[in-house]
């Protein structure tokens, strides 16, 4: 026998290709900022971008920089999705009808200020992919509470004294009203499924729809290498169950989850619900058990 | 070929005959007959166009400036609140040079809520970088059309074409159709020098700083200075091929006159009326038509106006807590000029009261009657 080595090659979960440049503007351990490279890998470079008012306005660079491979059309806060279905009409009159458009948005810009358009395009199933990284608030100007804020957090305009008292808004639950072809939660602690939900939007035709939770250590007060455990514990305690929707009513859980844990832990490691009480994590516990019930209902 | 049409479907065809691309539009009263025409023409394949239905206005010209800048022409119509709705997104074409042409038809501004015509709303859009053209029959619809989209495109600089809200806007008029060839001719393809393509990726409109946005801003006053020689190239060009020229003001009997109306939109087609009455009374009268607004004629104004000792600016419109918008800005033309008028301003017409000749023959006598113009409005047709 002789003593030849099996040559071995390490096998790739993810795309090799990179779409995003270091030398961005992100803040450490910022949750946008991978969730965009995970999304380009999983959408290739003929891809467009249309970029509302949000982190990612600056996180890419100003003029005349740019850390992404593909061209982007920076637009009005509350008109991505807009904008995005004009991309996609003037692209195919121009002849080109392989090109993938992607708004790309931050909670402020989808959950409040851009929910008029995004509904617009999908009751019209327009061929796009709507991306919204949510690290619920307005972080870019200085964490601001958004409706995708949730109960119990400090932001600049929910101060501890007052601090947010209503549940985050259910956006996935108003994008599958809309009974758009394809929707999906994703989290940056899930680079593969991020990346295959990507895939699935882009072979899609008609409205996609994409969660992704974005950590944001300077808007949460997390450490930032923290980051990928915050969105990972996010998962596995219930908050942010990682799923698809087809036609508004398919559900099938993608990450599943063996035992649900509490989500004490996750909530001790951000400075933004440091003055919660014993009473007010019962509530958001409550709301997360209660909200996990009703998705358990509607699985297949 | 010669057809009856309403100034709003004038529109329609003008977009047509341009071959606009991309169509995206939210009804509102009185513009709704320019959509549903241009809706009708992409069904029937009558116009190789997409037709996006969208929420808003808002979002209208937002799809409007994606397909602009993924390099379709596009077209787009509104009105008043429609208009002010878009305000942001007027910002966001000129500031990003893209050459959308839009129809506006003017609407008096809410409250208390109006459907009828004046011209606040487009002129409140003075300083967002639009080429503004006030037009006073179907056919000038039809015709500026066409030409605005040659002249955005050359200077990547938006264009608002503008009509008079139902005297307009539902009023039929014989029009004569231009070929589709001899259009094709005199407005060739789209084909911006940069786009949204993967093929070269490039980030528009991104984060700018002072280091660079001052220039951007610079530039395009710079090319909206260049537009008003390109308005008179093209609009020569548009006669030779069509027979109709298309300036920047109409001139009626101003060469001989001893004062002139200043009017602008269909209140210019009905001083015309005043002036042959009046010339037939023996009074040397003239009319001075504003066809384009921005960029200002500065040069063609103060030519016409060097010609007449006297001139009477009838505006339907009101700069609240200063005076009749075109007043202000032809007066501002004039300040320091060795050879011109004296200059009264008159605002009538608001909310869609009719201007009839008869109102023109009062501002005649007040303007004769009296030596030098007050400070003080002229108000024709108010109830005091």
């Amino acid at each position: 026998m002789s003593a030849e080595t099996k040559k071995k090659t390490m096998k790739l979960t993810l795309p090799e290709e990179e779409l995003m440049s270091p030398g961005h503007l992100a803040c450490q351990g910022c949750g946008a900022t991978m969730a965009m490279r995970y999304m380009l890998k999983g959408l290739g470079q003929k891809t467009i971008v249309c970029i509302p008012a949000c982190c990612w306005a600056v996180i890419d660079g100003p003029f005349p920089h740019s850390s992404l491979g593909i061209p982007i059309f920076h637009c009005a806060f509350e008109a991505a999705a807009s904008t995005a279905s004009g991309v996609k009409a003037g692209l195919e009159m121009v002849g080109d009808n392989e090109t993938t458009v992607l708004a790309w948005a931050g909670d402020g810009g989808t959950f409040d200020i851009g929910l008029q358009a995004l509904s617009g395009a999908a009751e019209r199933n327009d061929d796009i992919i709507y991306v919204c990284y949510d690290n619920e608030a307005y972080m870019n100007t200085g964490i601001q509470r958004s409706s995708a804020t949730p109960y119990g957090a400090w932001t600049t305009t929910t101060p501890v004294k007052h601090f947010k008292n209503r549940p985050k808004k259910d956006i996935v639950a108003i994008m599958a009203a809309h009974r758009i072809p394809y929707i999906a939660t994703a989290s940056v602690a899930y680079p593969e499924d991020l990346v295959k939900k990507a895939k699935k939007a882009k072979e899609t035709r008609g409205t996609k729809f994409l969660h992704i939770w974005a950590p944001c250590p300077t808007g949460w007060k997390s450490r930032p290498e923290d980051t990928v455990k915050l969105a990972r514990m996010v998962v596995q305690n219930g908050i942010f169950p990682l799923y698809e929707i087809e036609n508004g009513e398919t559900y099938k859980m993608t990450i599943k989850v063996a035992e649900k844990k509490p989500i004490t832990d996750y909530v001790r490691l951000q400075g933004r619900f440091r003055h919660l009480k014993e009473d007010d994590l019962k509530v958001m516990q409550d709301e997360v058990d209660r909200k996990w019930a009703s998705l358990q209902k509607k699985l297949i | 070929m010669k057809k009856v049409m309403m100034g709003n479907h004038a529109l329609s065809y003008g977009a047509m005959l341009a071959r606009s691309q991309v169509i995206a539009a939210y009804p509102i009263t009185p513009q709704t007959q320019v959509v549903e025409l241009l809706s009708e023409m992409c069904a029937s394949k009558a116009l190789d166009a997409k037709f996006i239905k969208v929420e808003s206005e808002h979002s209208a010209m937002a799809a409007c400036l994606g397909a602009s800048l993924a390099g379709a022409r596009t077209f787009t119509a509104t009105s008043a609140q429609g208009l002010a709705l878009m305000h942001e997104l007027l910002h966001w074409a000129s500031g990003g040079r893209q050459p959308v042409v839009m129809g506006n038809i003017n609407r008096a501004m809410a409250p208390g809520w109006s459907i009828w015509t004046d011209q606040n709303d487009s002129l409140s859009q003075r300083d967002t970088g639009w080429l503004q053209f006030y037009c006073a029959s179907n056919q000038e619809v039809v015709d500026t059309v066409i030409q605005a989209f040659k002249i955005s495109e050359r200077f990547m600089i938006p264009s608002m074409v503008i009509l008079d809200a139902f005297a307009l806007s539902h009023t039929y008029e014989v029009v004569e159709l231009p070929d589709q060839d001899k259009v094709d001719a005199y407005l060739p393809k789209f084909n911006p020098p940069f786009r949204l393509t993967p093929k070269e990726p490039h980030a528009f409109n991104a984060l700018t700083s002072p280091d660079h946005y001052f220039e951007l801003r610079y530039k395009l006053q710079k090319d909206m200075e260049k537009v008003p020689a390109a308005i008179e190239e093209t609009g020569k060009e548009y006669e030779k091929a069509f027979g109709r020229y298309l300036g920047q003001v109409e001139e009626y009997h101003c060469d001989d006159a001893d004062f002139v109306f200043v009017t602008s939109g269909t209140a210019g087609y009905t001083a015309r009326v005043a002036v042959d009455e009046l010339r037939k009374q023996g009074i040397k009268a003239g009319n001075l038509r504003m066809k384009v607004f921005r960029p200002f004629p500065f040069a063609k104004v103060r030519e016409a106006l060097a010609k007449v000792p006297k001139a009477a600016v009838v505006d339907r419109n009101c700069s609240y807590g200063h005076h009749g918008i075109f007043y202000q800005e032809i007066k501002s033309a004039l300040y320091g000029e060795a050879k011109a008028p004296a200059l009264f301003g008159y605002i009538t017409g608001l909310g869609g009261r009719d201007i009839t000749v008869e109102m023109f023959r009062e501002i005649a006598k007040d303007t004769l009657s009296k030596p030098r113009p007050s400070e003080e409005i002229g108000w024709i047709g108010v109830k005091r």
